[in-house]
């Protein structure tokens, strides 16, 4: 690893006036996220009518494979990041995150799924993470958010608040993977049927260009991987607070 | 610019007769006097792949000197209605010099080094996934990784590449260019018949590809991300306007009522564009005006981004005369001289593209990393071109001690 750093470090330093690039490696990994990024107009009434009760919460989170880290435990992925940060934040109710993985499915596929998914677990938040696989296989961007739209109508008719979640930024497949039409449309369909869209490829793009992570990084290793869906899952915690209004008082 | 285009465009390969060919029967149409080249699309066309070039590139400083910032068009149509101009100026002047048969010829060799082209990028972007394919294992990305696996199929994935189905992101341009000039030879021989019908048709084809979603297939799903039945409104009204039409129209241009049109219009989009970077002002949209706009589609050239172009050309042909001083001074240079070799340039931009995300992958991903691979690439494209006008200068000297003329510049990318 050491020789690594090295190397990485010579080849910058060759390069003129790239001295300001070089990437302090040891700042701080603070995460953090502009606030307008984590702010939405658009509310989460059946959120903010379960904590007002006092109630359980109920969150369940519908997502493909980057919503859980492939060999390593589930208690480290986003979902169960959140689930922690709530309780935290919420140490008034009680607080539930549950996960559905559909890896390989396309919005569309899991669309037509959804009342199957959400049946018998009555959440009052559903948080859905789409548009990767729709992007990999290139899917009609038109197909995709009438998809994505008919899926949202779905969970609203069985009664919970929606939140969707975009695709990661992965820099590494930029040249592969064409993201741009399925966060689009996403965002257009946030608009319309109005909720909060939480910006997953934004604030990592912003973490990566503060330097709080590389996401460039080749490692093989998990660490990167755990502390990217640990800030993840507290982003989400803010995103949630702030657009179901909690007040600091529920919040204690 | 030492030779001169109008010589290129009236061109004609060495084996051709000049003038001996068909009698003028084609006063449908009429070609722009012969003169000077005209510098505006070398300077705009430059510009294009300047920007094309930085919108390749992730986001960075410079993404926002793009005008897809400012609007909703953006590079690709500067360079497609520009790639129709210049393309229906030389060839259709070959068409009528020379025929119908010798054009057709001149234009299908183009299209064959268009291919070329197209396959050498590819070759470089094979080898450039295959080694972030083989290096690369940040279990956050297993997902995203998975699309890779075509890797797995070389023989399949080549072959698609070769017919032109399996195109990697950033590199669409040119298959859609290649079917686009594939049929300039219909195109130009229907505007010599009749230009204004020609451009009806282009707009009827246009609106059914809009109405009944015609679209070419992709491999190994998907579609062409620039459907060349929409596209091909752009080409053909390039076309049109280099065969006359912006003579004829030019009045229309000029009034006050166009321009007025045109501003405000661009002030619209600008608005527009503004609430998607600052989402505070998103409330100010009106929701009606949101739901009816939006999804503004690349893909099938959303009538919003043709008028925006129009607006913008309409604009800059009206405030930026011919003879613009400015033209002719060296500040304007290093974009005219790009402009001038848009084919090499535009493939020598993707490829620094796919350059650039290598680096900043291997060696360090700061912002003034970034910043300097933009500055760094648009040198390069720069010196490159500067390196062929001075090849093409030497040779053309060369040739017309020997009384040859073969030099098709100003076709350049087109």
């Amino acid at each position: 690893m050491k020789s690594v750093s090295w190397l990485r470090f010579g080849i910058a330093a060759l390069a003129v006036s790239l001295a300001a690039s070089v990437r302090a490696e040891e700042a701080p990994q603070t995460c953090e996220v502009p606030a307008y990024l984590l702010t939405t107009e658009s509310p989460l009434p059946k959120v903010a009518e379960a904590v007002k009760n006092g109630r359980t919460l109920d969150i369940l989170v519908i997502g493909s494979r980057s919503s859980t880290i492939v060999s390593a435990s589930d208690g480290n992925a986003y979902p169960a990041r959140l689930q922690a940060t709530l309780k935290d934040k919420l140490p008034s109710i009680t607080v539930n995150v549950s996960v559905e993985l559909q890896p390989k499915k396309t919005a569309e596929e899991i669309a037509g799924n959804l009342v199957k998914l959400v049946e018998g677990k009555r959440p009052n938040l559903v948080i859905w993470q789409t548009g990767t696989v729709d992007a990999m296989r290139s899917i009609d961007p038109d197909e995709f958010r009438q998809a994505v739209n008919d899926g949202v109508g779905t969970l609203q008719n069985a009664g919970a608040d929606v939140i969707l979640m975009n695709l990661q930024y992965s820099p590494r497949t930029e040249t592969l993977i064409s993201v741009p039409p399925y966060i689009d449309n996403m965002r257009v369909v946030a608009q319309q049927r109005d909720i909060p869209l939480f910006d997953r490829f934004a604030i990592m793009r912003q973490w990566n260009e503060q330097g709080d992570f590389d996401l460039f990084n080749p490692t093989h290793g998990i660490e990167l991987a755990k502390q990217v869906h640990d800030c993840l899952g507290r982003a989400l915690s803010k995103f949630i607070i702030d657009a179901a209004h909690l007040s600091p008082a529920q919040q204690n | 610019m030492p030779a001169p285009a109008a010589e290129t465009a009236a061109a004609a390969s060495p084996a051709a007769p000049v003038s001996t060919a068909a009698p003028k029967i084609t006063s449908k149409i009429s070609f722009p006097a012969v003169g000077e080249r005209e510098l505006r699309l070398d300077l705009f066309r430059g510009l294009a792949l300047w920007l094309i070039f930085i919108d390749h590139l992730p986001p960075n400083l410079l993404t926002w000197f793009t005008i897809r910032n400012y609007g909703f068009s953006d590079a690709t149509e500067i360079f497609i209605f520009i790639s129709g101009y210049t393309a229906a100026f030389v060839y259709g002047r070959a068409m009528e010099d020379a025929g119908f048969i010798v054009a057709t010829a001149r234009i299908l060799r183009r299209v064959w080094q268009i291919y070329v082209a197209h396959v050498f990028l590819f070759t470089i972007f094979l080898a450039e996934i295959s080694y972030v394919a083989t290096s690369f294992e940040n279990p956050l990305y297993t997902e995203e990784m998975g699309i890779m696996d075509f890797l797995k199929q070389p023989d399949v994935t080549i072959v698609q590449a070769l017919i032109l189905r399996f195109r990697p992101v950033n590199m669409d341009v040119l298959p859609l260019y290649i079917v686009l000039m594939l049929f300039l030879p219909l195109i130009l021989w229907l505007m010599r018949w009749r230009p204004d019908f020609t451009l009806a048709l282009s707009v009827v084809l246009y609106a059914v590809t809009w109405e009944f979603d015609l679209y070419l297939s992709a491999y190994p799903n998907g579609f062409w991300a620039f459907n060349p039945f929409a596209w091909q409104l752009l080409f053909v009204f390039g076309a049109w306007c280099a065969l006359g039409g912006a003579k004829r129209m030019s009045r229309i241009l000029n009034s006050p009522v166009t321009l007025g049109i045109c501003v405000a219009y661009l002030v619209a989009a600008f608005f527009v564009t503004l609430t998607w970077y600052i989402p505070q002002l998103g409330h100010l949209m009106p929701r009606r005006i949101e739901q009816w706009m939006y999804p503004i589609d690349k893909t099938d050239l959303d009538v919003l981004r043709f008028a925006h172009f129009l607006a913008l050309a309409a604009l800059t042909v009206h405030y930026l005369p011919k003879d613009w001083p400015l033209l002719k001074s060296r500040w304007l240079r290093p974009l005219i001289v790009c402009g001038q070799h848009s084919l090499e340039i535009f493939c020598l931009g993707v490829f620094l593209a796919f350059a650039g995300h290598f680096v900043l992958a291997e060696v360090s991903g700061g912002a003034m990393m970034h910043a300097m691979i933009s500055l760094c690439g648009i040198l390069a494209m720069w010196g490159v071109a500067s390196l062929i006008s001075w090849y093409k200068r030497e040779a053309d000297k060369g040739a017309a001690r020997k009384g040859v003329r073969a030099n098709a510049d100003l076709a350049g990318g087109g």
